[in-house]
């Protein structure tokens, strides 16, 4: 076993099976590396606080209560942790929290949960922004403990006992902070350490390879969908195709005699409960084989009923939008100055107006949606690939009726998240705990890649109005927007997600600005999406800046340096848009046929800016050369995580800008797999790459979205450039871009 | 042979399912021989899946879109979703969990070394397709690269790092 292979601990396994006992048997598929505490000793001696655990032999063990969803999550709690604690990193373990203690774990009898791992929410690029405070904090309380125990033990003060690289010394006093665990976990400090300064990083800032990998290239990583219990059932599902349809009726004639089939099971929708995880209409096989369970359910003839929905379509949204664009929508923000009114009394050849819109997209993580519950007397287990693993523990307690007490979530590796509290945040994780309720055995249910697409919960479609006027210097003097989406309501309006995102929050200074918009209540379940509305919206409101830049007659890279400069946000965009004029060779002076584009967003507190180099022939073939980013995002922790995210969120972005959009026609999606919704392969891959310009001045930006919303908006002013051709809408390549 | 092997299968099959007796399907996996009872028309993805418990072969799209559920036969790339079973009767399979035993293969040297992996659902398949392209074409161009892995989604956008992954793992087989 190489020392890669023991980063992630395999000790919480022996616990688990020697705490479940006789209830698993032979051939169960322990996810060993992720496994959480099962019926556990609720404080382990040797533990300092709820993060961690160190050994007799100086191994330490944190507890992660974030999800591993490619992200580096994982890596990063550690990193925090160990950096204060001030360890060996080649010592460091990670294993997922127990999150069955962090929804019931009451100590102080106040009849509150404790809530020992503070947060388990793992989304919004919040990691390392959001939680390093605490996390850091964890890892220092732990090393002013251990040195509280050794001061104590050899008879000093705790001030002359220094602790670094797991080693506990003061004179000839020497120890290892595995020596002290158990006494430092008794240790009640007077007060809690402060965490450290960025210019005494020891840990943080330098390039940490991610823990998860070793186990990821050898098929041994365990996701939700291969846990393999014995006994266990299989269950496919078709819910109504148009969402919130209902069921009508269905013929299984045939069906349950088929070999390994075991039942037949419909799921209704209920009156008044419609979050993104309750059930909608649907119809289940359960079979000894999930292909068995699959084939089966493609026998039975369905009757739906699409309701209101079966007439709305991309067509039907589209009209709606350009309806609504000429009613007075809700204010998004307060209105500056008069725009309307400047607009209108402004000359013709001083105006600028663009119509842009983005289609539905879809999650279509590499895992599909699935869950699978075992309930049994006294206990139930939960695997749901959920961004917030405390979740299905109150999903499925509320699905069951029971307290959440016996509930339990085995975290494993998630395969991709993106938003909208990943994949088991549907009602595929109530639909598990029911069956397995019903039949009294393990249940696994897996969502087709075609249900997947379908009842993901989705990125809203957007039809934005834009208009402006410029003034004697060619900068705009006046801007309206005209912002539709169409969210379900009940779920979207969360977060930073909105109508017209990044627009209202444009980091330009113009004297007379007026931000209108309509939430439209769609019938389609909708989530964030890696960049919620700044992903869909960049790529309108930076084409319309370069509208705005080439009418007024300025290069767009000094438009937005100048437009900028007065900005609440200039310091870290100066610094950015600096660092852009050195590093990328930004230039409007290239032959016809490629072109730069420029193109920048906030998203998640992170500033990022794209220049992308784009060739495209005269019969109208795109080929992105190479896409830069510069990045500030105030401290980055691991460097190398971070190119690895921003290449990963440009990815992301250019897939659905370039060649996605889901087709919605007759109130459902029609484009359900990957032959139909397509994305960006190796061969159309972007060489990508990173500039730092960050600001460390006291803020800290996230990281796993922000690389990606500036990227398409690049992509498509390089294309003006290269070809004349404004791009409307996406995917890019549904437009002629062919030029003579 | 391959068409007796299915007139075995089908009377098996209808042997099984007028409920006579069992269908036992003999399946060479990363070396091992095991028996299977699975009906011949099921995809090997499942086999390997479920009865198998070889999990590391994924299950992505179904119809061979997405090469999670890549595996090698008789040393070819084959997407596992749309290989019906009995025709992988009398074949050498191997899944990722066969690549090696301590992932020491150049391109799992290669994979650890650059981080390839980000969610990593998808990499046993990017990893199978990267093999099999390395023993046809040990030093592989950025072409050959582009038209061998793109038959492999990554949804977490690893392209480029699987790039220099392959060709890293072409230098380790040089050295």
């Amino acid at each position: 076993m190489t020392h890669q292979d023991k980063k992630i601990s395999r000790r919480f396994a022996m616990q688990c099976f020697a705490g479940v006992g006789g209830s698993f048997v032979l051939g169960f598929n322990l996810p060993v590396q992720a496994a959480s505490y099962m019926p556990q000793p609720k404080v382990f001696a040797d533990e300092i606080n709820a993060f961690i655990e160190i050994s007799t032999d100086n191994i330490v063990t944190i507890r992660v209560p974030h999800t591993e969803q490619g992200q580096g999550g994982m890596t990063s709690v550690c990193q925090l942790i160990a950096e204060e604690l001030d360890v060996p990193w080649d010592n460091v373990r990670g294993v997922f929290a127990d999150m069955n203690r962090q929804v019931n774990q009451d100590d102080d009898g106040d009849g509150k949960a404790d809530l020992p791992f503070v947060s388990t929410f793992t989304a919004g690029s919040f990691l390392v922004r959001r939680q390093h405070p605490h996390l850091c904090a964890a890892g220092a309380s732990a090393r002013e403990r251990l040195k509280q125990a050794a001061a104590e033990a050899w008879g000093v003060s705790r001030d002359t006992v220094t602790a670094k690289q797991g080693h506990l010394m003061s004179g000839s006093h020497m120890g290892s902070y595995g020596d002290f665990a158990v006494a430092a976990a008794g240790v009640t400090l007077a007060e809690e350490p402060k965490i450290k300064a960025y210019k005494d990083w020891w840990l943080m800032g330098t390039d940490v390879a991610r823990m998860d990998v070793p186990e990821k290239v050898n098929g041994s990583a365990q996701y939700c969908i291969d846990v393999e219990l014995d006994n266990m059932v299989y269950v496919a599902v078709k819910a109504c195709p148009v969402p919130w349809g209902k069921l009508v009726s269905y013929d299984k004639t045939g069906v349950e005699a088929r070999p390994g089939i075991l039942g037949v099971v419909e799921f209704r929708a209920t009156d008044g409960k419609r979050k993104v995880d309750h059930h909608q209409d649907a119809v289940a096989v359960v079979a000894d084989s999930w292909y068995r369970a699959k084939t089966a359910l493609d026998l039975i003839t369905i009757k739906w009923d699409a309701l209101e929905w079966g007439d709305v379509s991309d067509a039907s949204y589209e009209a709606e939008a350009r309806r609504l664009w000429d009613v007075e929508g809700e204010l998004s923000v307060d209105e500056l100055g008069d725009a309307r009114a400047v607009i209108a009394g402004a000359d013709s050849s001083k105006v600028v107006d663009g119509e842009y819109s983005r289609p539905f997209e879809t999650h279509a993580r590499m895992e599909p949606i699935n869950a699978t519950v075992w309930v049994q007397n006294g206990r139930v287990d939960i695997w749901s690939p959920m961004q917030n693993q405390a979740t299905p523990i109150t999903v499925v307690a509320d699905e069951l009726g029971m307290s959440t007490k016996t509930l339990h979530t085995n975290s494993v590796f998630l395969g991709g998240s993106f938003g909208g509290n990943g994949g088991g945040n549907t009602a595929v994780t109530r639909q598990a705990a029911a069956i397995s309720k019903q039949f009294g055995r393990p249940a696994k249910v897996i969502w087709s890649r075609e249900e997947d697409i379908a009842h993901d919960k989705q990125r809203p479609s957007h039809y934005i109005r834009l208009k402006a006027s410029l003034g004697a210097n060619g900068l705009p003097e006046a801007y309206v927007s005209n912002a539709v989406w169409f969210p379900y309501a009940a779920a979207a309006r969360v977060g930073p997600a909105n109508a017209d995102a990044t627009i209202k929050d444009m980091p330009y200074v113009i004297a007379n600005r007026r931000h209108e918009k309509h939430d439209y209540d769609s019938h389609v379940p909708a989530a964030t999406h890696r960049g919620p509305g700044v992903n869909a919206n960049t790529f309108i409101s930076e084409q319309f800046v370069d509208q705005m830049a080439i009418a007024g007659g300025w290069d767009p890279l000094d438009w937005r340096i100048e437009m900028s400069k007065d900005h609440k946000d200039s310091e870290p965009w100066q610094r950015v848009l600096k660092k852009v004029k050195e590093v990328c060779g930004f230039t409007t002076d290239l032959p016809k046929g490629t072109g730069m584009g420029l193109a920048m967003a906030k998203d998640h507190g992170t500033f990022a800016a794209s220049v992308a180099t784009v060739s495209v022939s005269k019969r109208g073939n795109l080929f992105v050369e190479n896409i830069s980013l510069v990045i500030n995002a105030g401290y980055i922790i691991n460097p190398r995580a971070c190119i690895e995210q921003l290449n990963g969120a440009v990815h992301w972005e250019t897939s659905h800008a370039i060649t996605g959009g889901l087709q919605l026609k007759g109130g459902q999606f029609v484009n359900t797999n990957f032959d139909s919704y397509n994305l960006l392969r190796m061969k159309d891959s972007i060489p990508v790459d990173c500039h730092f310009a960050n600001s460390e001045d006291q803020w800290w930006g996230g990281m796993g979205e922000p690389g990606g919303p500036p990227a398409p908006a690049s992509i498509a002013n390089a294309i003006y450039f290269a070809t004349g051709k404004r791009v409307p809408s996406t995917p890019i390549l549904s437009h002629d871009l062919s030029w003579s | 042979m391959g068409s007796l092997i299915f007139k075995e299968i089908e009377l098996a099959n209808f042997k099984r399912d007028v409920g006579v007796e069992k269908m036992i399907l003999n399946l060479n996996v990363n070396g091992v021989s095991h028996e299977v009872d699975a009906d011949p028309e099921t995809p090997l993805l499942w086999v390997l899946r479920e009865k198998l418990r070889l999990t590391g072969t994924k299950f992505g799209c179904g119809i061979s879109q997405c090469g999670a559920c890549s595996v090698h036969i008789d040393g070819q790339l084959k997407k596992s979703c749309s290989v019906n079973v009995a025709t992988a009767v009398g074949r050498k399979i191997k899944t990722i969990e066969g690549l090696s035993a301590d992932s020491t293969t150049a391109v799992q040297k290669a994979w650890v070394e650059l981080t390839v992996p980000q969610c990593g659902y998808c990499q046993s398949g990017q990893i199978m397709a990267a093999s099999a392209l390395l023993d046809r074409s040990p030093n592989p161009s950025d072409s050959e690269i582009d038209s061998a892995m793109s038959g492999n989604l990554c949804r977490c956008g690893t392209y480029n790092s699987i790039r220099a992954g392959i060709h890293r793992a072409a230098e380790i087989l040089k050295a």
